[in-house]
């Protein structure tokens, strides 16, 4: 039993405004109510979402501790709005066995702030060679549905053919980080483009991502299984992935919130904060990618959270780590990209932050619902006037890789439910 | 002047025609029998060298030296990635043993501007991968000066491996502020990523045929092919790079006389250099080297003699 939760004045996804009352971990009545509840939130003003989904996160335990826990990636997880995350597989060791998904699932249970999702690897130890045990993860307590080597391309098209035949056993589906390894290799760090070649960085040219992108599809479509392009981060790929919805193959794409606003000129100072994989592009990409969340070729937005030790950080660009913060800037990020500039309405952020990335993993049982009477009250309350600026020092990450600092972004997570009970409150971890 | 020098975007034309200045006063004490200068009496200068170097190692020590500075040289050959240490790790031990100024030489592009970041004694860039080597670029420039008077209007064709190079990066900025214009020259496997953008904002040319460009040089700079970038594809053999690239016995003879050969060196002879161009007439490779002491000399007396001693 929890406690009963009023919501006041909210105004949901559509624009309609209305009180919402929350018992038992149910939404249980609309309209203008009268009811007394044990706690009553004031929302004039504010946005209700249904709690946000990240299909795309790393939470570094096992493994990497000292960068992020499953305690406090779930943290900033629910300071960010999520209610769900997917765990990425590349921990130490590597979610590639049914004991290894339990293991996530039953830290995310104890830390109680949002369900941790494991995602399952792909091949053994990501090794990209044997396929990983997909069918006892899958049949596991963790009833893994997304498979992904993220972080490494499963890059050899007979082990990516067997994956999505294999899959589609247990309706699961294969997250692709697409990447040749051998037109992007191992000391590619960064867009090859002009300034790749002024910074004399090694680069990775858009079209290492775009070849795998397009033979997957047609994998796709060869299997009848169903892909998810993960991260995806050219223009090249969003024309490739609407080309093969336009064919009727089963496939997906998430964008991550940095590739919609950061571009590859930050790297003119060499500051490995903003080194990550894929790498940001040139501002031609970032308005494909915005254009394509808009029309709905990518269904979602996929954090891709990445924390990183500080001296993981702290080496020459090229030698040092991947990856930036975004649970706690995902939603003010969209809201400043998306909907500040008419892209996206208060629907169209429901839709690509929770209700697609929620059926994409396979989690719209319980994430991703529409906030109706008898729906799981997980719940996000954002204040979509609110100006904040990020502060690195503020967030509740073990890590401080964020790229926002210092960013004015819109919008402000001010609550997050799961299952009715206070996660975050007035902004803050309840 | 700049504080740090880590790239040739830190200097002014101004500042280069000081620097050089400075240098033709060291080039003169070099012919001296006693070399020593007191301005940089009491002052260490560590030169950090995480990858191999012999000549910029000892062209920086002498200058050091003949600056009466104390020179270390420290040898952190490795990435430092892989010993568990990070790259601010090292560079804050070393500079915690007291010193006035930090030599840097590392494998990775942007090395020495991220050091410069963390600490607060000047830096100056001995080659940061496949980014900007700039004191080479000063003595290149200096070297052609003094064989061509004023560079402004004079026409550079910088040939070889140019998206592997250092020397190309800083050359380009360099030899701009100097009023020249350059011609890259390279197969479009070598050229950077971005060539086309990238020359027609910074305003240099590119082009693939070597023989269509030296009849109207004023100058060549040929640049080292290292015989591994084959296994990368980047060209099918060294004999086929030599007839399409190379600065060959015949082609000294479309050269308009008395145009100066640099080599920043090592040279692969044969390959991207034949001898009779390296020692030809007209090359100045050795003035490249002597060139390169006096221009180090002078760009560490500008950048450490005014500093407070630490």
């Amino acid at each position: 039993m929890t406690a009963s939760i009023l919501i006041k004045g909210a105004t949901l996804p559509d624009g309609t405004t209305t009180d919402v009352l929350v018992q038992d971990g149910t939404v249980t009545e609309l309209g203008t109510l009268a009811t007394k509840a044990e706690r009553t939130i004031e929302a004039d003003g504010l946005r209700l979402l249904p709690g946000l989904v990240d299909l795309h996160t790393h939470l570094r335990e096992p493994g990497r501790e000292d960068a992020e826990t499953v305690l406090t990636g779930s943290r900033a997880a629910a300071v960010g709005g999520y209610t769900a995350v997917l765990a990425m597989a590349n921990t130490s060791p590597v979610t590639d066995t049914a004991e290894a998904a339990e293991r996530v699932l039953d830290l995310g249970r104890a830390a109680g702030l949002v369900d941790v999702q494991p995602v399952g690897a792909v091949t053994k130890g990501l090794a990209g060679e044997e396929l990983a045990e997909l069918g006892l993860m899958a049949r596991s307590r963790a009833k893994v549905r997304v498979f992904s080597d993220d972080g490494r391309c499963v890059h050899d098209p007979r082990v990516m053919r067997r994956a999505l035949e294999y899959v589609k056993a247990f309706g699961g589906v294969v997250s692709q980080h697409s990447q040749d390894p051998s037109l992007a290799g191992p000391t590619a760090c960064c867009h090859e483009g002009e300034l790749s070649g002024q910074l004399g960085l090694p680069g990775w040219p858009g079209v290492a991502e775009e070849i795998i992108v397009a033979r997957d599809v047609m994998l796709a479509r060869h299997t009848s299984s169903r892909v998810h392009v993960a991260h995806v981060s050219t223009a090249g790929s969003v024309e490739v992935v609407r080309w093969a919805k336009a064919q009727g193959i089963d496939v997906t794409a998430e964008v991550t919130p940095h590739h919609l606003l950061l571009t590859t000129d930050l790297l003119t100072g060499y500051d490995p904060t903003f080194k990550v994989n894929p790498p940001l592009r040139p501002d031609e990409d970032v308005q494909a990618l915005r254009a394509a969340l808009a029309d709905g070729t990518i269904d979602a937005v996929a954090t891709d959270h990445a924390p990183h030790a500080r001296h993981d950080k702290e080496h020459a660009f090229v030698d040092a780590a991947f990856g930036m913060l975004g649970l706690e800037t995902a939603l003010p990020v969209v809201t400043t990209v998306m909907v500040e500039n008419g892209l996206l309405d208060w629907a169209g952020v429901a839709r690509v932050m929770s209700a697609s990335p929620a059926r994409i993993a396979g989690l719209d049982g319980a994430h991703g619902r529409p906030i109706a009477v008898g729906e799981p009250a997980n719940l996000t309350l954002v204040d979509p006037a609110a100006k904040v600026v990020v502060d690195r020092a503020a967030s509740v990450s073990l890590s401080r890789n964020n790229p926002w600092h210092d960013h004015l972004l819109t919008g402000r997570v001010v609550a997050t439910l799961l299952r009715g009970t206070p996660t975050v409150l007035e902004g803050a971890l309840a | 002047m700049t504080r740090h020098l880590l790239s040739i975007d830190d200097l002014s034309t101004a500042d280069i025609e000081q620097i050089f200045t400075t240098a033709a006063e060291m080039h003169d004490v070099q012919q001296r029998e006693v070399k020593k200068l007191p301005a940089l009496r009491g002052r260490t200068v560590i030169n950090l060298f995480f990858e191999d170097s012999t000549r910029t190692r000892s062209s920086f020590e002498i200058a050091g030296k003949w600056l009466s500075a104390d020179v270390i040289n420290l040898s952190a050959k490795g990435s430092s990635a892989s010993k568990g240490e990070s790259l601010r790790d090292t560079v804050l031990t070393v500079t915690a043993m007291g010193v006035d100024g930090l030599v840097v030489r590392h494998g990775a592009s942007g090395a020495a501007e991220q050091i410069s970041r963390w600490i607060d004694v000047p830096v100056i860039n001995a080659g940061d991968g496949t980014h900007e080597h700039p004191t080479q670029a000063l003595l290149d420039g200096y070297t052609l000066t003094r064989k061509l008077g004023s560079l402004e209007g004079k026409h550079v064709a910088i040939v070889g491996d140019l998206t592997h190079s250092r020397v190309f990066r800083s050359n380009i900025k360099c030899l701009a502020k100097l009023g020249a214009t350059v011609t890259a020259v390279a197969p479009p496997t070598l050229m950077p990523a971005g060539v086309g953008d990238w020359s027609r904002t910074a305003g240099f040319a590119t082009s693939y045929d070597l023989d269509a460009v030296l009849p109207e040089a004023d100058a060549v700079m040929m640049l080292r092919v290292q015989r591994e970038r084959m296994s990368g594809g980047f060209f099918p053999t060294a004999r086929e790079y030599t007839v399409g690239y190379g600065l060959t016995r015949d082609r000294l003879a479309v050269l308009k006389p008395g145009t100066p050969i640099l080599h920043p060196g090592p040279m692969n002879r044969g390959l991207e250099i034949s001898a009779d161009a390296a020692d030809a007439i007209d090359s100045v490779v050795l003035d490249q080297v002597s060139a390169g002491v006096a221009v180090r000399m002078s760009v560490l007396y500008h950048l450490l003699a005014g500093e407070e001693t630490k």
